[in-house]
């Protein structure tokens, strides 16, 4: 199983290391700097390296790779899960998750490290389990702790870990009941240089703050369920009643869990609800390239595109860009040769433009390759897809909690190509 | 306010200030000093001498003190292992204590003290956990037997700790199962015969249900543990497979491969016609697909997975070649793998978008991709025969962007398009070689300068082109010098008037101006080709060339197999067996997809069935007797069969393996005259058109040839036919069988070389273990050109005596190891004793009677051979082919009494006197040996040889 874990700043520093078994000499980790200078980017650098006894497997996150030496054949995948998990365990208790965080919080990051991992075998990841054995840092507790000389770490033991739900602790009491959901769905798309799709596909979550008291039996229903046919589930959810009636039945988590993920694949229809024209193009032996750039809506059931972000990678020889951008502003950054323009909201009677002039080297040749530009964008109350929730039900409790639920429609990767 | 505080400490006398604190009175002062030294260790900085004042914090009420001196003796128990030893009875204690998380705790802890010192003292508590009423208590304390093994594995059979384990599985609570699962999985590891998992129907049933009920983590060992056991029948596989499959919807990506792994496993043994069949086949789509949508990482592992599962099963992602494609921003390595599989899904349906998919990557940045693309163009064009043309023109669409490494890498692809589908594309040549002058990687002016040398007779300039390249022709790399070579003499052929003098200068430049023995070889066979029989030349070197094959980089299938079933684990990633690079796993088991149970199906999935149990027979070639024999032979074969089948690769052509055939010619020639046997029948039928000019040699360089003239042999030496030493089964699908022969003095090893599995195999050697006659390789094993699939090579290996000697049980046992580019093979066979009798082994009539006389009456071994039907002259001429010299011969009473003399090449002498009597079948053989341990041998020669 895991053997240690290593943590790797940018700079290439090795800040904490947790060993699980016998310790492993950091000197390991040189298999792992190599390959970092090998690799052209920060995220190029290969996920398994193998070593003459050891294999690392590495994910990076927040400028931070988590190196997780193993020794024997264990499912990468396994590693790869468990390393995201710990991660989310850090951003859960510190908020974010940067090296700052971690050498602030060490000896709690000690702790939930020998606590997620016994001798290399997961014992627990489950965040509410974590947060009763310790206690996230906050500054009030940080400073009764001092005063009364009490700890982070809980009494108890942790009862979730022993019951059928343990994804939920018991004895949870609010004074404002309430169940939020949220439906989040992110757009993949690649788009040709002549506006048609490529393809395109949609990755959904519906995530979920619940705060109920007591031990809520909740159900969740779909206008159309026909949609999701490749989901992904909390453990909470009852797969036999899905299969069988296409309903949602679960004993919630306390607090924020992602409820379900699901894809819907490029094979259906994915409506697409921004266009772009563009026109770049260099001339051979001039030393200078249009670049003409429009954005507008489509397909957007009448909702507001917001929060519009372009950006492309413009090829290598380019030295500077003068352009125009009708609304929003733009930057280009000459050293790495990125051009981002934060447009904002699409307004569909004035459709933002960026034009203007970009400049090459003197004297070099046509660029080889063509820039690909990367959209991003929000649209709220909107699922692309058309999921829409019909129903909430709990039952097993009397109170009648606050029910809310939110669509929003995000773009994913994607890019078109020029 | 924070912990950083803990790293600033970082003047003098650190480590004694924090003694101090240790020893504080106050709760508060040491709980910080703790966390202090904590803080330190995490940095690596060396604590260890504060070990027995933290171990003196360890008697306390409070929980989080505990638990950092806990995480504290951890770390540093075995560099004290004495002072360990004084926290022993508290983690007694604590095992005992009423909170189930202090007993969990503890029996945690003691199991990562891994000092040998200590682990006896805990078998006690451990045991007491392992019963213990609290479930958490008995998850965490089988956890805690795999600790224990891995630091004293004995220790734990001893204390029967594995039994105990192995009751868990049955435990009402999941999450106890699943680790004791996990636990055994991991002891099995080290212990690959143990049945430790022995799985069986019930068993299988109790972790099916723990499926349902444990965490994520427990899922993975769940599903692992099941993919290792092998279903009865199809019923219960499909039961299984119904169970599992709600796991596919699971959000841990792991689990979600897992289940894969335990699907593509058992859904071999389903009937095909099954409707649940289709069902689960249509249900493995999605979730890998989702897999594509995660980080890249996950998406690294899923990809080489899926790379397997479209090898073994193409029709699951059919219908989903989009999701592969590429993102420009994805990582390097994702790319390069959604590439990979695309060309494996490339089909006619979808080809049109591939190919438009591929053009845009040829247009990207990273340098590598784009090669990598490019040569996908070509693979699509060889793969789907309707898109070839559309290949092509996409091809030369790139050849006009002019960028450098994208034009070398289309003219390498369209090198093998031409081989692919001759006479079609050629129209593209004129365009080709405008770029003759930007080509400066090795393997791209090799290609082009193929092309020229195989369409020279459309290319109006191709002698100019090719003398351009003539120039520098010392500077080139040996790939193009190869090349330049063959194309030249193409040229030459084709166009013979106007090139003479470039061929001339070309086969001088190889043969006198250059070091390489390779290219001075190719050199001469030229020549001599040449200058003797140009027609054969032709029929030689302007051979049609068998049709290259389609798919490149499959997976051989036995390997395939064993890789699905370990999908999900590094060895998936590497798409190697477990065997070849975990280490620390002694022997790691083979695992086999279980045939299927309806044998209808087997016809539509060989590879299953192969795998089961058949071995192929083994295909015996009964050798040609002699060199005449062979000569004969090879005269008569058609020249049509003369091209040995040619590689993809060019720079290795048809006259490879005719360079072969010289050296060895050569080597013979070297030897003295009689040796000239060995050199033709090194490559017998790989050269039969070079041979077929042979006796028409006249002057030059041809007298090489004029020595197999003189040479003739009186009798055949008896070969034995060919026997099967080693089954492609045990050698990832290289089979060798073969014999061994004497000729001409000359002990040789036959053998042909089958490839059996899906791959090219190259780079072979062979090697003896010492032997007791000290046969050792006398040269290299000439296997010159790469042996392509189902592609069966006949090779001999002129032996020596004095190698190494050893003696070995049987006496005539040889261990062999055979190398080639993907393992190293051994197997062992057994030579008759035949092959070591010398030809010089006639005896003066008067030494032979006083040897006789002189060994000892003990020495004498007394033989029946049975039901042979031959007189006495007959068997005594038959005897000399093998060197068994008949001395002298007396008749008494109608009985022959043939006297024989035997040296064996460690000069041995072997004397036997044969009785042979007119009308009696059965001879008697007695033999007499200074070294009777061989006269066993020396009468199963004589068997042999009278019987056959």
């Amino acid at each position: 199983m895991i053997h240690s874990l290593f943590l790797v700043n940018a700079s290439g520093d090795i800040f904490l290391e947790k060993h699980w078994k016998s310790v492993v000499s950091r000197s390991v980790c040189d298999y792992f700097f190599e390959a970092l200078e090998r690799a052209t980017e920060p995220e190029n650098v290969p996920p398994v390296i193998p070593t003459p006894h050891h294999y690392l497997i590495n994910v990076l996150r927040h400028r931070i790779y988590f190196v997780a030496v193993i020794q024997s054949e264990v499912p990468p995948l396994f590693v790869i899960e468990f390393l995201h998990r710990v991660v989310d365990t850090f951003q859960d208790y510190f908020g974010v998750c940067t090296e700052a965080a971690i050498k602030d919080n060490v000896v709690v990051v000690y702790e939930l490290l020998e606590e997620m991992l016994d001798n290399g075998f997961p014992l627990a990841t489950e965040s509410n389990i974590l947060k009763e054995l310790i206690k996230p840092p906050t500054i009030l507790r940080t400073v009764v702790n001092t005063i009364t000389g009490s700890t982070n770490v809980g009494e108890q033991l942790p009862t979730g870990q022993l019951s059928v739900v343990p994804w939920r602790r018991t004895g949870v009491k609010y004074t404002n009941n309430e169940a939020y959901f949220d439906v989040v769905e992110e757009i993949d798309a690649i788009i040709d240089k002549s506006g048609s799709t490529i393809t395109a596909e949609i990755q959904g979550v519906v995530d979920a703050c619940v705060k109920l008291t007591g031990m809520p039996d909740l159900t969740l229903s779909f206008m159309n369920p026909r949609l999701l046919d490749d989901v992904s589930f909390h453990p909470c959810v009852r797969f036999k009643r899905w299969e069988a009636e296409r309903i949602l039945s679960f004993i919630p988590p306390d607090g924020n869990f992602r409820l379900l993920s699901y894809h819907v694949s490029s094979q259906n229809l994915v409506a697409i609800p921004v266009y772009v024209k563009h026109n770049i193009s260099f001339r051979e032996g001039s030393s200078q390239g249009r670049f003409e750039l429009t954005l507008g809506p489509k397909q957007t059931m009448g909702k507001a595109v917001e929060s519009v972000l372009v950006s492309s990678q413009l090829p290598r020889g380019v030295l500077n860009a003068n352009l125009n951008a009708s609304q929003g502003t733009y930057t280009f950054d000459p050293v790495t040769k990125l051009l981002s323009w934060d447009v904002g909201k699409i307004n569909p009677q004035k459709l933002p433009s960026l034009k203007g002039s970009v400049s090459l080297q003197a004297g070099a040749f046509k660029p080889d390759e063509n820039p690909t530009i990367n959209i991003q964008f929000k649209i709220q109350q909107l699922a692309i897809s058309g999921l829409k929730v019909n129903r909430l039900d709990m039952y097993g409790e009397k109170y009648k909690p606050f029910k809310g639920i939110k669509y929003m429609t995000k773009a994913g990767k994607f890019q078109v190509r020029t | 306010m924070t912990d950083s505080k803990y790293f600033t400490t970082t003047k003098k006398g650190e480590i004694f200030e924090l003694k101090a604190e240790l020893n504080s009175d106050k709760k508060e002062k040491k709980k910080e000093a703790v966390k202090k030294v904590i803080a330190s260790m995490t940095v690596g900085k060396d604590v260890s001498a504060l070990f027995p004042d933290v171990v003196n914090c360890m008697q306390t009420d409070n929980l989080e003190l505990k638990k950092l001196v806990y995480l504290y003796l951890m770390n540093y128990a075995k560099s004290q292992p004495d002072m360990a030893i004084m926290a022993v009875n508290t983690f007694v204690k604590d095992c005992e204590d009423p909170n189930p998380l202090i007993r969990a705790l503890a029996v945690r802890t003691m199991g990562c003290i891994r000092v040998d010192k200590i682990t006896e003292y805990l078998c006690e508590p451990l045991r007491k956990c392992l019963k213990d009423e609290d479930p958490y208590v008995r998850k965490t304390a089988a956890v805690c037997v795999a600790k224990l093994h891995d630091i004293n594995a004995q220790l734990v059979e001893d204390q029967g700790f594995l039994d105990t384990l192995k009751d868990l599985i049955s435990d009402s609570n999941p999450m106890v199962v699943a680790n004791a699962v996990a636990a055994l999985s991991e002891i099995a590891e080290s212990h690959p015969n143990s049945n430790l998992l022995d799985l069986n129907p019930q068993t299988i049933n109790k972790l099916l249900t723990a499926l349902n009920e444990c965490t994520e983590w427990g899922q993975i060992f769940i599903l692992d543990c099941l993919a290792n056991y092998t279903p009865r029948d199809d019923r219960e596989s499909q039961s299984i497979c119904e169970r599992v499959t709600p796991r596919l919807s699971h959000a841990n990506s792991a689990v979600v491969l897992s289940a894969v792994k335990v699907l593509m496993k058992f859904m071999e043994m389903l009937p095909k016609d099954l409707d649940y069949y289709g069902t689960l086949l249509k249900k493995l789509a999605p979730p890998l697909v989702t897999l594509l949508s995660a980080e890249p990482e996950l998406q690294y592992v899923a990809l080489r997975n899926i790379n397997l599962i479209v090898q073994k099963r193409p029709e699951i992602l059919k219908h989903e070649m989009k999701v592969f494609f590429v993102k420009y921003n994805d990582p390097i390595y994702v790319k390069l793998e959604k590439l990979d599989i695309m060309i494996r899904l490339a089909s006619q349906a979808n080809i049109a978008q591939v190919l438009a998919e591929l053009k845009e990557y040829a247009t990207e940045v990273d340098v590598d991709f784009v090669r990598k693309a490019v040569r996908a163009i070509g693979r699509c064009a060889i793969k789907v025969e309707q898109s070839a043309e559309r290949c092509v023109s996409t091809l030369l669409d790139l050849i006009q962007t002019k960028v450098n490494y994208v034009v070398q890498e289309a003219i390498v692809v369209i090198k093998d398009i031409f081989r692919k589908y001759p006479n079609k594309y050629e129209s593209v040549i004129a365009t080709l070689c405008e770029n003759l002058d930007s080509l400066d990687e090795p393997e791209a002016r090799a290609a082009m300068i193929w092309i020229v040398g195989e369409y020279a007779e459309r290319i109006d300039n191709a002698d100019e082109l090719l003398e351009s390249f003539l120039e520098g022709f010392h500077d080139e790399s040996t790939q193009v010098q190869l090349q330049l070579l063959t194309a030249i003499v193409k040229l030459f052929l084709k166009k013979p008037t106007e090139t003479q003098e470039l061929v001339q200068q070309v086969l001088s430049l190889a043969t006198q101006d250059s070091d390489n023995p390779d290219l001075r070889d190719r050199g001469y066979i030229y020549w001599r080709l040449l200058s003797t029989d140009p027609v054969a030349a032709k029929e030689v070197v302007l051979a049609e060339k068998p049709l290259i094959s389609e798919e490149t980089d499959l997976i051989e299938p036995t390997l395939l197999e064993e890789l699905i079933c370990h999908i999900g684990t590094l060895a998936s990633v590497y798409h190697k067996p477990p065997s070849a690079f975990v280490e620390g796993s002694r022997g790691v088991q083979h695992r086999r997809i279980p045939p299927r149970a309806g044998s209808v199906e087997s016809a539509e999935s060989p590879e299953v069935g192969q795998s089961g149990s058949s071995e192929a027979p083994p295909a015996v070639i009964p050798s040609q007797g002699d060199l005449l024999g062979d000569l004969l032979n090879l005269d008569l074969a058609p020249p049509t069969a003369t091209v040995p089948s040619v590689q993809p690769s060019m720079q290795m052509g048809a006259m490879d393996l005719l360079g072969g055939g010289l050296d060895s010619l050569l080597g013979g020639d070297i030897g003295g005259s009689p040796s000239m046997g060995a050199g033709l029948g090194a490559a017998p039928t790989v050269m039969p058109a070079a041979l077929g000019g042979a006796p028409a040699v006249g002057g030059g360089l041809g007298d090489l040839f004029d020595l197999g003239g003189g040479v003739g042999m009186p009798t055949g030496f008896y070969v034995v036919p060919k026997t099967l030493w080693l089954p492609a089964m045990k050698a990832k699908g290289l089979e060798i069988s073969g014999t061994f022969a004497r000729r001409g003095g000359i002990i040789q090893m036959d053998m042909s070389l089958t490839n059996k599995a899906m791959s090219v195999m190259t780079d072979f050697a062979i090697q003896f273990n010492r032997n007791s006659f000290g046969m050792a390789p006398a040269g290299p094993l000439q296997v010159l050109t790469p042996l392509s699939p189902n592609q069966t090579i006949d090779v001999s290996l002129p032996l020596s005596t004095n190698g190494p000697v050893m003696k070995m049980e049987p006496l005539n046992n040889l261990q062999v190891a055979v190398k080639n580019n993907i393992d190293v093979f051994y197997f062992s066979c057994q030579f008759p004793l035949s092959l070591l009798f010398v030809e010089d082994g006639k005896m003066e009539r008067q030494v032979f009677l006083a040897t006789w006389k002189d060994i000892p009456n003990d020495n004498e071994a007394q033989f029946q051979i049975k039901d042979v039907h031959l007189n006495s002259d007959a068997a005594s001429n038959k005897l000399q082919g093998s060197n068994i010299f008949t001395i002298a011969k007396r008749t008494v009473e109608g009985q022959d009494m043939l006297y024989q003399s035997i040296k064996l090449t460690n000069s041995i002498w072997v004397l036997a006197e044969m009785r042979v009597q007119t009308g009696n079948p059965n001879y008697t053989l007695s033999i007499k040996c200074r070294a009777p341990e061989v006269c066993q041998f020396v009468y199963q020669c004589y068997e042999m040889v009278l019987k056959n």
